[in-house]
């Protein structure tokens, strides 16, 4: 992408001459995009890669703006940035920061495919900014933009010229946000009451009867990390929510241990005075 | 000369005073407010707020702003350490941007320099306002993320969420405003409220834009991103020393932004007041003084946020979706519908008319079917008395005794027997 924008600017120059600020703007702008589009490829977390997609798609906006087309480069940066890769984020972050690709290969000749259809991608790109480049004249948006009216030549075409693939796109979200919703919805009507899921414990269907047992929180320690002990002093594993649990327990599991007291230390769970535990052992 | 000629017109050091100016103005609007809020929270509180540090607590801010740079900062080993570093940055600078477009006054001269009190006015700058808004969200996501911690991640997930939800609100509001005006520039916005407000003209737009504002902004009552007795501080929970003060400037910067953006697009902009605007052929309205006025509207509007959070306890996170999804879209979708038809009125034959009417006849009964029955709350269960528990009957009518069988009968002498003090409670299990 920026790559073919590189050629046609330069392309450009020799057709109609660039002004010092776009070009200035241009070779600060692509080398950015560039990085990002490969950040993207190449971050091992998967928010990183969101970042640097972000990344190429604001330094496209600004470049749209530079390329007298402002309502475009804002809606770039409004929808895409702003919506689209938040709600991208959104997700990767409910899904969690330590989940990564497997690198197994799920459909059988997947890369070879994927190589294929990639150099296939690539060769028609290249074909379509040769032909560019060789016979289209650029013209500018100047007459368009004449006077401030670049939003309301956008809207006349999009509303005259172009209103059926316009009408058959917003056609197409919607078809999607209702599947997204059918998929989604359930019917709340059903929920069962808590009577019912109070019985339905007991006949066994779930996991145990009682709710799981709180954290040890205020016991030794004021934070939620600290498991529960049990009435014989071992600790109660599920006393610590799943979520803590995953968040840190990499990092923390020293920390665990010696609240756990796996590893030797001044026992904070002990009862009785010093000397009478010495006569237990 | 129009505004956009004499923008262009502008030599470099009077673009470098602009933009030195609107920096300083948004700094120092946000010590204020700081100082403010504390204030009058305190007063609506029956509490002094800050009083020591200067006349009326006045250095406060001050002192708080060499206090805060010396405190030790920490961050946590679970920390994704670049995006950590980031997030303060993404969230304070966006928001700056949001001023660049803001019409400050009129024609004035400036050093002897015919010129516009406003930094560019561009073709669509109501846009650049929202996209400077939408790319702030990611400051407070990445801080929330990059934390490494469940109440930051929760914080952010939420901010995320009622931006998003809120901006669509917004957005709305703001195209009945650009459908009366036929311009996304905010001088032209401002020009063309010379006669009547727009947030007279269009109050429900301006309703709208109020309400979404308080949520764009995360302030209370829609401050669940931080709300304190659920997330702790939310997505800035592990951020501290300097990175928590570019936190909470960024958020007060914001709240300038959208006051201003309100202003321009409701309030007149920089046009003095209507009893003001008659003195001496509106002379209040000509060179430096709509600034005063600008100035003060958007003091208004920041007062209207601190009032709000003086006054409403905070939303329950579904409600507050609720409210955004099915009251404010759905009223600024059928507003601007309305405004449409108001608008192309004169030019509708009768015919149109008559057929427009008969479909919104439809459409109004469509909805009127869509309004689901009303069910029965207690179906199903048997009533206890004659009256609802635990109001006595109207009646007085006493419950008749219920026939005492003989498991009851042998029960009740069990008792008896237990508490006579006989040891038989062992078979007692029924």
């Amino acid at each position: 992408m920026s790559n073919s924008a590189m050629l046609l600017a330069q392309a450009g120059a020799e057709v109609a001459k660039v002004s010092t600020g776009e070009a200035i703007s241009f070779w600060i702008l692509a080398p950015l995009a560039l990085g990002g589009a490969l950040g993207m490829i190449f971050a091992r977390n998967a928010v990183h890669s969101a970042m640097f997609l972000v990344l190429t798609m604001l330094s496209l906006g600004v470049m749209y703006m530079v390329q007298q087309a402002p309502f475009l480069g804002f809606v770039q940066i409004i929808v895409y940035t702003g919506a689209i890769m938040m709600l991208f984020l959104f997700v990767l972050m409910l899904v969690g920061r330590d989940s990564s690709d497997s690198v197994v290969e799920v459909l059988r000749g997947q890369r070879v495919w994927a190589a294929i259809l990639g150099i296939g991608l690539a060769g028609l790109l290249v074909t379509g900014v040769a032909e560019a480049l060789t016979s289209v004249r650029p013209v500018g948006l100047a007459e368009q933009n004449a006077g401030g009216a670049n939003v309301a030549n956008i809207g006349r075409s999009v509303f005259t010229d172009y209103l059926f693939p316009f009408e058959l796109t917003s056609a197409l979200l919607i078809t999607a946000a209702l599947g997204a919703m059918v998929l989604g919805y359930t019917d709340k009507s059903k929920r069962r009451t808590q009577r019912e899921t109070a019985d339905a414990r007991f006949r066994g269907e779930h996991d145990r009867p009682s709710p799981l047992p709180g954290p040890g929180v205020y016991a030794t320690a004021n934070s939620v990390a600290v498991p529960a002990l049990l009435p014989d002093g071992s600790i109660a594993p599920e006393s610590v929510s799943a979520i803590i649990e995953a968040t840190a327990s990499r990092e923390l599991a020293t920390d665990i241990e010696t609240v756990a007291g796996a590893i030797p230390g001044p026992d904070a769970h002990a009862l009785k005075p010093a000397a009478a535990k010495e006569g237990d052992k | 000369m129009s505004r956009a000629e004499l923008l262009a017109d502008d030599p470099i050091w009077l673009i470098l005073l602009k933009v030195l100016c609107i920096f300083l103005f948004a700094l120092l609007t946000a010590m204020i407010t700081v100082w403010a809020e504390r204030r009058l929270i305190g007063r609506m509180q029956n509490r002094p707020g800050p009083n020591r540090v200067g006349p009326f607590g006045l250095l406060q801010p001050i002192a708080d702003a060499i206090k805060m740079p010396f405190k030790e900062e920490i961050v946590p080993r679970t920390a994704d350490k670049v995006t950590y570093r980031l997030a303060p940055v993404l969230a304070l600078s966006p928001t700056m941007i949001g001023l660049a477009v803001m019409p400050f006054g009129p024609e004035v001269s400036i050093f002897g320099e015919r010129t516009v009190l406003q930094l560019v006015d561009l073709p669509v700058g109501v846009l650049v306002v929202l996209a400077a808004a939408s790319i702030g969200v990611y400051g407070v996501v990445l801080a929330g993320w990059s934390s490494g911690t469940p109440y930051p991640l929760l914080g952010g997930l939420r901010s995320a969420a009622q931006v998003i939800s809120y901006e669509i609100a917004m957005g709305l509001a703001i195209v009945a405003v650009i459908l009366q005006t036929h311009s996304l520039s905010l001088g032209d916005i401002v020009d063309s409220q010379q006669g009547l407000w727009f947030g007279i003209a269009l109050f429900p737009a301006f309703f709208i834009y109020l309400v979404a504002m308080v949520g764009e902004t995360n302030r209370a009552p829609f401050d669940l991103p931080e709300a304190e007795s659920e997330l702790v501080a939310g997505f800035h929970t592990e951020y501290s020393s300097m990175k928590f003060v570019i936190f909470y400037i960024a958020e007060y910067i914001n709240m300038i932004v959208v006051s201003a953006m309100g202003t321009t697009l409701f309030l007149g902009g920089y046009m003095a007041p209507w009893p003001i605007s008659l003195i001496g052929d509106n002379y209040f309205n000509s060179g430096w003084w709509p600034m005063l006025w600008f100035i003060g509207k958007i003091g208004l509007a920041l007062f209207f946020f601190i009032w709000l959070r003086g006054t409403l306890p905070r939303y329950r996170y579904d409600q507050f979706m609720k409210l955004g999804w099915k009251f404010l879209v759905p009223i600024s979708l059928v507003f601007i519908v309305a405004l449409t038809v108001i608008n192309v009125f004169d030019q509708l034959s009768t015919t149109g008319i008559l057929i427009s009417a008969g479909f919104f006849i439809l459409l109004l009964i469509a909805l009127v079917m869509m309004i689901p029955d009303r069910r029965e709350p207690r179906a199903g269960r048997v009533p206890l008395s004659g009256g609802g528990y635990p109001v006595p009957p109207i009646d007085l009518q006493i419950p008749s005794k219920p026939r005492r069988t003989k498991q009851a009968r042998s029960r009740a002498g069990r008792r008896q027997t237990v508490a006579a003090g006989a040891k038989e409670g062992d078979d007692g299990v029924s």
